[in-house]
């Protein structure tokens, strides 16, 4: 069976602007979580977040580009920038034809309609700017990537809440282990940082409002995030002729869905995906060194999580290091998978667990070694990357280190 | 329950619970109620609505919450209260 690699990655989040601050960041054990400033906060009644706060699309991209894209697509094209720089490929007519670009978000451009609504509910304009829609379709930051580098294979957009970037990862891989690509840009992105959006989230009442402490047991709910990160699959002998730099290997995928509750998790659903997973790849449960869990900070998250991993991975979980990087980088919502994805590459490339940080109390109920505050070196061959959405939708990646 | 605070906030969590509002005692709990973690916010959020306050509610621990949620009669204590402090 053909072998997918990643050879590329590209990075924005709450940690800095680039992969190498996220990465540096993680390995700090870093919090990007701090009192929200891109926007007047005065009105929230959440009053922190993870915002990407270096990160500004001026300072990538000129004034048409502007004009046309929402942050979203600004984070998607700087990262897909980042990742195509690093892996080196080079996408002629040929390699264009045979390229996936399939880039997961859960609410696409939403700033843009957020200040669209604003413009003609609150100010009463009858006239918009004419690119409100190509500017906050939930597929503009796929098409602006395929339009950057000329990628004529098949390409969409995913949307799966939390679960968006996972499930576009998986998609991708799948259509390079098959053969129907060669090589697919994916990854995914996600800004709900406005009023708006901030708002909607605080309906919900799961946020916390002094910070993100997963599976710890004074935790109090999740924390927003926004970000982008996009990884350059490709099939191993592709990318091993042309001498191209590989960061890991992606080894299955598991998909689920829960069919049970709009918001609240379940063991089932969330073990079944990691099961698939490991039979996907070809992977025992006892060959996992590393989970990136999905590690929300809620009550029931954390809880849930922790016990389908105890169910997949029975003794063996004792022994495996599981780390929620949302902990530093905020849930980000649509592109968390890919930023874990990121997060799980260091562990694979370098041997440096990210760990879980603003840990203060051990939980009983998780009993899992969660990498508390400190990253820690460990050998990491084989890892998995959980993504468990609201809705039900499930979605776990399986990755092994490249040995060369 | 008598008193027009109680009788709307009877009718808030009746109509979360499908139920009439007669059937909702002081000594109810939302368990009875079979109220799962989203009617229980809608209920929040339709009492805030109503009286227009702010209840301290978490929906990651509503039992830890400040606002007692335990018994039908606990939030109307809670919600008399919060009228109370807002003057």
């Amino acid at each position: 069976m053909r072998r997918v690699v990643i050879t590329g990655l590209g990075v924005v989040s709450a940690l800095g602007t680039g992969r190498v601050a996220h990465l540096q960041g993680l390995r700090e054990g870093r919090s990007g979580i701090a009192p929200i400033s891109l926007i007047d906060p005065e009105r929230l009644m959440v009053k922190i977040a993870a915002e990407a706060k270096q990160f500004r699309g001026e300072d990538h991209f000129d004034r048409p580009q502007l004009a046309l894209f929402d942050r979203v697509t600004e984070m998607a094209m700087f990262c897909a920038r980042e990742a195509v720089a690093q892996s080196g490929i080079e996408f002629d007519e040929a390699l264009g034809l045979r390229t996936a670009t399939i880039i997961g978000t859960a609410m696409g451009g939403l700033h843009t309609l957020d200040e669209n609504y604003h413009a003609v509910y609150h100010e009463k304009k009858n006239r918009v700017h004419p690119l409100i829609i190509p500017r906050l379709m939930a597929n503009a930051p796929v098409s602006q990537i395929t339009m950057e580098y000329g990628l004529t294979g098949a390409a969409w957009s995913v949307s799966t809440a939390c679960s968006s970037s996972n499930h576009a990862i998986a998609q991708a891989f799948q259509l390079v282990r098959s053969g129907a690509a060669d090589a697919a840009v994916t990854g995914g992105t996600e800004s709900v940082l406005c009023f708006g959006g901030i708002k909607a989230w605080e309906g919900l009442r799961v946020m916390s409002n002094d910070g993100c402490r997963p599976f710890s047991k004074n935790r109090n709910g999740m924390v927003l995030g926004e970000g982008a990160a996009i990884l350059i699959l490709e099939e191993l002998e592709r990318a091993r002729a042309r001498g191209a730099p590989i960061l890991g290997e992606i080894a299955g995928a598991g998909m689920t869905a829960d069919a049970g509750d709009i918001v609240a998790p379940a063991v089932d659903g969330a073990a079944r995906a990691m099961r698939l997973a490991l039979a996907d790849a070809r992977m025992a449960p006892g060959e996992i060194d590393y989970i990136n869990a999905h590690g929300t900070a809620t009550t029931m998250n954390d809880r849930t999580e922790a016990e389908a991993i105890h169910l997949v991975l029975g003794e063996q979980a004792k022994a495996v290091l599981v780390s929620s990087t949302k902990s530093m980088h905020g849930h980000c919502i649509g592109a968390a998978g890919a930023l874990e994805a990121a997060a799980t590459l260091m562990a694979l490339g370098e041997g440096v667990v990210p760990p879980t940080i603003n840990h203060d109390q051990t939980d009983p109920a998780i009993g899992l070694d969660v990498v508390p505050n400190v990253a820690r070196e460990a050998p990491v061959a084989a890892a998995l990357s959980n993504s468990f959405a609201f809705g039900g939708l499930n979605a776990v990646l399986a990755f092994r280190k490249w040995q060369g | 329950m008598t008193d027009d605070v109680g009788k709307r906030v009877a009718r808030i969590i009746a109509e979360q619970a499908m139920l009439d509002p007669e059937a909702i005692k002081p000594d109810t709990t939302l368990d009875d109620l079979g109220l799962d973690s989203l009617a229980l916010v809608e209920v929040v959020f339709g009492i805030e609505e109503a009286f227009d306050i702010s209840v301290p509610f978490n929906a990651n621990e509503p039992r830890a919450s400040e606002f007692d949620i335990s018994k039908v009669a606990h939030i109307i204590t809670g919600v008399k209260q919060l009228i109370a402090a807002k003057g």
